[in-house]
């Protein structure tokens, strides 16, 4: 049972959270800050029979996980902004192929090279929009070691039920900041295995066809069934093909298989939130600033909430709007300059009522920074 | 070992492009292309069984089949 | 089984232009694997982007028809996770070697059992006719209409100091003797480079006054001598055919099973 409590980094939290879900393999190339996860995976999965390499550049691991997916095994990489710039080309390629595998990006500030050390948010429309085409894609965050574990065990399952690529948006300082984690016991917590097809070999197999829950059983490369596999559009067989109907069926089948289920994918936490009067939005490393600074208003009787995301696309606008309906001003924290503020105002009926609380210098947004907003919005002065 | 001997030169007519290939490096000249510009045996008794038209066609249209001859056959 | 046998006759005839000599090396290469005996299900062949790369949707096995320059990348993964399988990569000049060129020297460093076939037509094809990092000077291209003055790739030389431990060269002209080369690639445990030397008439020899596809095939002929041949001696200005390496060396996923191994008995104890 000691074992089972350890004092880790986030990174570290997400390691634990993948080899619970049953990764076995893993490429990567080195980036801070998000190397621990590497490193760790590097030590960990040959332990248990499972296959590590360190791959040439951030494109080839992204390919390189594409294909061990393809084997059957369950994949990762991880990576930071520059690094997951240069895998969307792949990230693309597994949105349309469909398969199944995870990508966690610790982020960092940037554009470009940016503030490799320091704490950023900016790429949560990336994890949306970086790759080319229309697609949907599933993103996820967390705010503390425990819930990076539960958030990438759920981003694995996700990623086999789906059979799509999920972003792991995590960031610098959950990714580096040291705290409790308790890893719970084998069966405690649900793991969704490989669906694979249960046809036989002389039967006609489609790789592309999905069943009536929605769901599209998988055959290893390998095994009985030999079938293709492109970035093309591709009728159920994964032949090319430029026929109007296929291709406008595959783009709405890649969205609607996960535009459709938001109900499922959703994942949040409340803080507070019953009466709130007034209500942060808020994810990631800033999400623990926002309930640090509720419960201390809390404390002195003033209304004051959290709804932190941990799905952050698809976006849960249906939520936010449900528990925001009652708020007289609704702060969004986050580090950019207002990705998730845009979606939020989007979401809500009266999104005058909305305000951007963020920090872009590279510092962890404090309860302090917060609290400057919300003297600013309730017109006390700065 | 026993000479291989030819019983029958096909051409598939749906695959084959006429792009020449076969027609050119026929060592006894077996091959044409016809008016749709696809390639014919005009003359399979000179054919040598060398199978290079089968190996070389780029559209994977021919077939050489053959069976073996007797030993020291004339 | 026939070598028909081993392709999607459905989706023939192939897109290929007439006289391309990608499908010439498409049929060497099914005699190889059908020479070898290898069964169907045990082959995963992984391609990227471009006229060679279709090659991969003719055949009927395992196929991964990847982005462009990415094939080697995503048979890593392949290959790593299931090393009992076949994994074949045939690969475009421009795809193997321009955006593709990292990967392919990390393949050959690691030593991984991937057997790479460069089909090398000196052009970009699918794209209609830019020159390639094979093209070399002098010649034209729609992106070189005053000629080429980019020095040339050589995909041999290259490939052994990158550490392959398999290297060869043929032409689409010698067929039987590239069905002899890439079934010794295959069976190579290592990485495998095969370059052949193939014929794009359409792009590259219509710009470059070449001809068609026959007297294309010609200069493979002449242009070409066997490796320690009396031609080749006589005359080093030849490119040389033949193999150029065959190494025993420590496979890649062979150390990472001893990896495994170790880590496992590690964590026991």
């Amino acid at each position: 049972m000691k074992n089972k409590i350890r004092f880790v980094q986030g990174n570290e939290a997400c390691v634990e959270g993948a080899m619970y879900a049953g990764i076995d393999f893993f490429a990567g190339y080195p980036i801070t800050p998000s190397t621990e996860i590497m490193e760790h995976l590097a030590s960990r999965l040959p332990e248990s029979g499972g296959r590590f390499i360190q791959m040439e550049d951030e494109i080839s691991s992204m390919c390189a996980v594409i294909g061990a997916s393809l084997t059957g095994r369950k994949s990762m990489t991880a990576t930071s902004g520059p690094g997951f710039s240069l895998k969307q080309e792949a990230i693309g390629y597994a949105c349309m192929a469909e398969i199944p595998c995870v990508i966690a990006n610790v982020q960092r500030g940037g554009p470009s090279t940016g503030n490799p050390t320091h704490v950023s948010q900016g790429d949560v429309n990336q994890a949306r929009w970086g790759t080319h085409g229309d697609h949907s894609i599933i993103a996820l965050t967390a705010s503390n070691h425990q819930d990076v574990f539960q958030i990438t065990v759920d981003a694995f399952n996700m990623a086999e039920t789906y059979r799509t690529p999920v972003i792991l948006l995590l960031d610098e300082a959950v990714g580096h900041m040291r705290e409790k984690l308790i890893i719970p016991e084998a069966g405690e917590l649900d793991v969704v295995s490989r669906l694979r097809t249960s046809l036989g070999r002389d039967v006609d197999y489609h790789p592309y066809l999905p069943r009536e829950d929605g769901r599209l059983p998988m055959s290893d490369f390998g095994g009985e069934h030999k079938f293709n596999v492109t970035g093309l559009f591709h009728d159920m067989w994964g032949f090319p093909s430029n026929n109007p109907k296929v291709i406008r069926g595959l783009l709405r089948h890649l969205t609607d298989k996960i535009e459709n289920n938001i109900q499922s994918i959703t994942r949040y936490k409340e803080h507070y939130l019953d009466d709130a009067e007034y209500i942060m939005v808020s994810y990631g490393s800033s999400a623990r600033s926002a309930i640090h600074l509720a419960k201390e208003r809390r404390a002195r009787g003033e209304k004051m909430g959290v709804l932190e995301l941990q799905s952050i696309w698809p976006f849960p606008a249906g939520l936010v709007r449900e528990k925001c309906a009652d708020a007289q001003a609704v702060l969004v924290v986050e580090m950019n300059m207002g990705q998730v503020f845009a979606q939020v105002k989007a979401a809500v009926k009266k999104p005058s009522r909305v305000f951007l609380g963020n920090r872009i210098d590279g510092k962890l947004i404090t309860p302090t920074d917060i609290k400057t907003y919300f003297r600013v919005l309730q017109g006390r002065g700065v | 070992m026993a000479r291989q001997k030819l019983k029958e030169i096909v051409i598939n007519r749906e695959w084959c492009k006429g792009c020449g290939i076969c027609v050119h490096f026929c060592p006894t000249k077996v091959l044409e292309l016809d008016f749709d510009e696809k390639s014919v045996a005009i003359r399979p008794e000179d054919c040598i069984c060398c199978k290079m038209c089968e190996l070389r066609c780029p559209d994977l249209a021919i077939e050489v089949l053959t069976y073996e001859g007797e030993d020291n056959e004339k | 089984m026939a070598v028909k046998d081993y392709l999607r006759q459905r989706f023939f005839p192939h897109m290929w232009c007439p006289g391309c000599g990608h499908g010439t090396i498409l049929n060497s290469l099914l005699r190889a694997i059908e020479e070898l005996g290898l069964e169907k299900n045990k082959i995963v062949m992984t391609s990227g982007i471009g006229c060679s790369s279709r090659i991969s949707g003719y055949v009927d096995f395992h196929s991964l028809h990847t982005m462009h320059g990415r094939a080697l990348a995503c048979a890593t993964g392949v290959k790593l996770s299931r090393p009992h399988l076949n994994v074949i990569v045939p690969m475009g000049d421009g795809d193997a070697l321009a955006i593709g060129g990292n990967h392919f020297i990390h393949a050959a460093r690691r030593n991984i059992d991937i057997t790479a076939i460069v089909m090398n037509n000196r052009i970009y094809g699918m794209t209609g006719g830019q020159f390639s990092p094979l093209s070399g000077t002098n010649i034209k291209a729609t992106t070189a209409p005053y000629k080429t003055i980019d020095q040339e790739f050589d995909v041999v030389q290259l490939a052994i100091a990158a550490g392959a431990t398999f290297v060869a060269r043929s032409t689409a002209f010698h067929a039987k003797e590239s069905t002899d080369v890439l079934k010794k690639a295959i069976q190579h445990k290592g990485f495998s480079v095969v370059e052949i030397l193939s014929q794009c008439p359409t792009h590259y020899g219509r710009k470059n006054k070449e001809g068609d596809a026959v007297s294309m095939l010609e200069l493979h002929k002449t242009n070409t001598a066997k490796l320690g041949s009396k031609a080749l001696e006589k005359n080093p200005g030849l490119t040389a055919r033949g193999i150029f390496v065959d190494l025993e060396k420590p496979e890649y996923c062979a150390e990472y099973d001893k990896i495994i191994a170790f880590a496992m008995k590690e964590k026991v104890s």
